[in-house]
């Protein structure tokens, strides 16, 4: 047991100190990486806690393919120097001060809560059998929302790429 | 789980010696083998000089990528350019961690075994993304971004395509997968299941036919135009050990992995038949000119993707009809 909780420890530390990273990065790609790692580290995490269905997504939806997109269009983007430069100069320690604040409130009141309640029960190991049930069970309405957004989402793409490739089709002709 | 030990130690942390030392054996021993078969096919002789049927070759090869200037060029990004070949060698042999090569012969046997793999395909993109952006070249970046589309197009139909076999046996562990193929292989039932995993596993390998992030007649050498001496070797080991484990997936979901009749041992037919989807991914190389980009993502989206579906959902009515008879 004990090997498990330093192990979280562990993944914990990476995790804060990748999401930490991210925000105060000046290179996009690095910024985006260091992502990556957090994603990782919060997979780990949700192993450790009992629940290997969701670590697993977590790689392969949010680190594997979200990301993915997320740096593919920064490498679109062709961010060279110059956007490291930028990023510097409004990166300045006075910009600092309000998220710092306002993040400074939210974790006293974390830690005001934690405090507060008893200990949560340690993780209870969750089989994706047991996902898959609740899913199509309790949660069916939630999960069938979601598919409809994503279904407007694929419509509206479609519709603004189908009006680009009729613009370059005429363009053509 | 029933204590699995061998002189007190784990089994499985004793597994991941000879499976990491057999894959990378079998990378190296591929890179050979795939020269001599196309050589084969091709009518003529490859490498066949150094040592019994030029077996040696490889070590020839190392040598001369070892000897070489491990040159990073000064305009690249210099920490992620380095680091990129380890991603993609990294998430390939993580891969390894759940195939079972015999009963009970795996490092582990997760329960959530085919998503292990995804996930670990899944990061592998980003050697291959991260290698073409650091280079901070034209060439690199759009076998970059190439690989980036067709690797997370294709993972979409290979997670798919997996599905119908998961339902059939009820359990994402490849080792439950395995067992439940007693009976029959899946490649029956699953026909077009097989057919899109097998065509996945090729784009996501990204070998010829479907090596459009290096195709070298338009991009030099693609994404890893700017690597020399060993971070190539590295990526080129991480590509072969691709091919052995997309082959030893389709051989454990499609096959009956280490099925097979008594008179040889589970491990030996688990690497006959690997080593003949290895064989046939070469042939294809062989066999397939190269498909126009477009042409490789339209036929992703408008024929595997449709194929995918109705499979899946023929497959869910006749479990379901199965479960109320």
């Amino acid at each position: 047991m004990s090997l498990e909780i330093a192990l979280f420890y562990l993944a914990a530390l990476v995790s804060l100190s990748a999401t930490v990273l991210t925000v105060t990065r000046t290179n996009a790609s690095h910024a985006l990486i260091y992502l990556i790692i957090s994603l990782l580290a919060v997979a780990l995490i949700f192993f450790l806690l009992g629940a290997p269905f969701a670590a697993a997504l977590e790689i392969v939806i949010y680190a594997g393919a979200i990301m993915v997109l997320f740096l593919f269009v920064v490498m679109m983007l062709n961010l060279g120097r110059g956007s490291v430069e930028q990023e510097r100069r409004w990166l300045t320690p006075k910009m600092w001060i309000g998220p710092g604040i306002l993040a400074a409130v939210l974790l006293v009141e974390l830690l005001y809560l934690i405090v507060g309640t008893e200990v949560m029960t340690p993780g209870i190991g969750v089989s994706p059998k047991e996902v898959g049930i609740k899913l199509f069970g309790p949660y069916l309405l939630a999960v069938e929302l979601a598919s409809i957004l994503l279904l407007a989402a694929l419509v509206g793409a479609f519709h603004l790429g189908r009006r680009y490739m009729r613009a370059r089709r005429e363009e053509i002709e | 789980m029933e204590p699995n030990t061998f002189l007190g130690i784990e089994l499985g942390f004793i597994m991941i010696v000879p499976v990491l030392g057999g894959a990378l054996a079998a990378a190296g021993l591929l890179v050979w083998w795939e020269r001599r078969l196309l050589g084969f096919w091709q009518d003529r002789l490859g490498p066949n000089r150094l040592g019994p049927f030029g077996v040696l070759q490889i070590v020839a090869d190392v040598i001369k990528l070892f000897t070489k200037d491990d040159w990073v060029p000064p305009f690249a990004d210099r920490v992620v350019f380095t680091l990129a070949p380890a991603a993609i060698a990294a998430g390939m042999l993580m891969g390894f961690v759940v195939v079972p090569f015999g009963p009970g012969l795996a490092v582990i046997d997760l329960n959530i075994g085919v998503l292990f793999f995804l996930a670990m395909t899944a990061v592998t993109v980003y050697g291959v993304l991260l290698g073409g952006l650091a280079s901070n070249n034209k060439y690199s970046l759009l076998g970059g971004l190439r690989t980036g589309a067709q690797m997370v197009t294709y993972e979409v139909f290979m997670g798919l395509s997996i599905m119908g076999v998961v339902l059939l046996s009820g359990s994402f562990s490849l080792n439950d997968i395995v067992r439940a193929q007693e009976g029959m292989w899946f490649v029956f039932p699953q026909a077009l299941g097989f057919i899109v995993f097998f065509i996945a596993g090729l784009a996501e390998t990204h070998r010829l036919p479907f090596d459009l992030p290096e195709a070298e007649h338009e991009l030099a050498a693609g994404f890893h135009t700017e690597y020399s001496s060993m971070k190539f070797g590295l990526i080129m080991v991480g590509e072969y050990i691709g091919v052995i484990l997309s082959s030893a997936m389709i051989v454990t979901l499609f096959f009956g992995g280490w099925l097979g009749p008594d008179f040889l041992p589970p491990i030996v037919w688990f690497t006959l038949k690997t080593a003949f989807f290895v064989c046939s991914f070469i042939l294809l190389r062989a066999a397939i000119p190269r498909p126009r980009y477009d042409q490789l993502m339209s036929l992703g989206w408008k024929v595997l993707l449709p194929i995918t579906l109705v499979n899946l959902l023929a497959t869910g009515a006749i479990a379901l009809l199965q479960q109320g008879a």
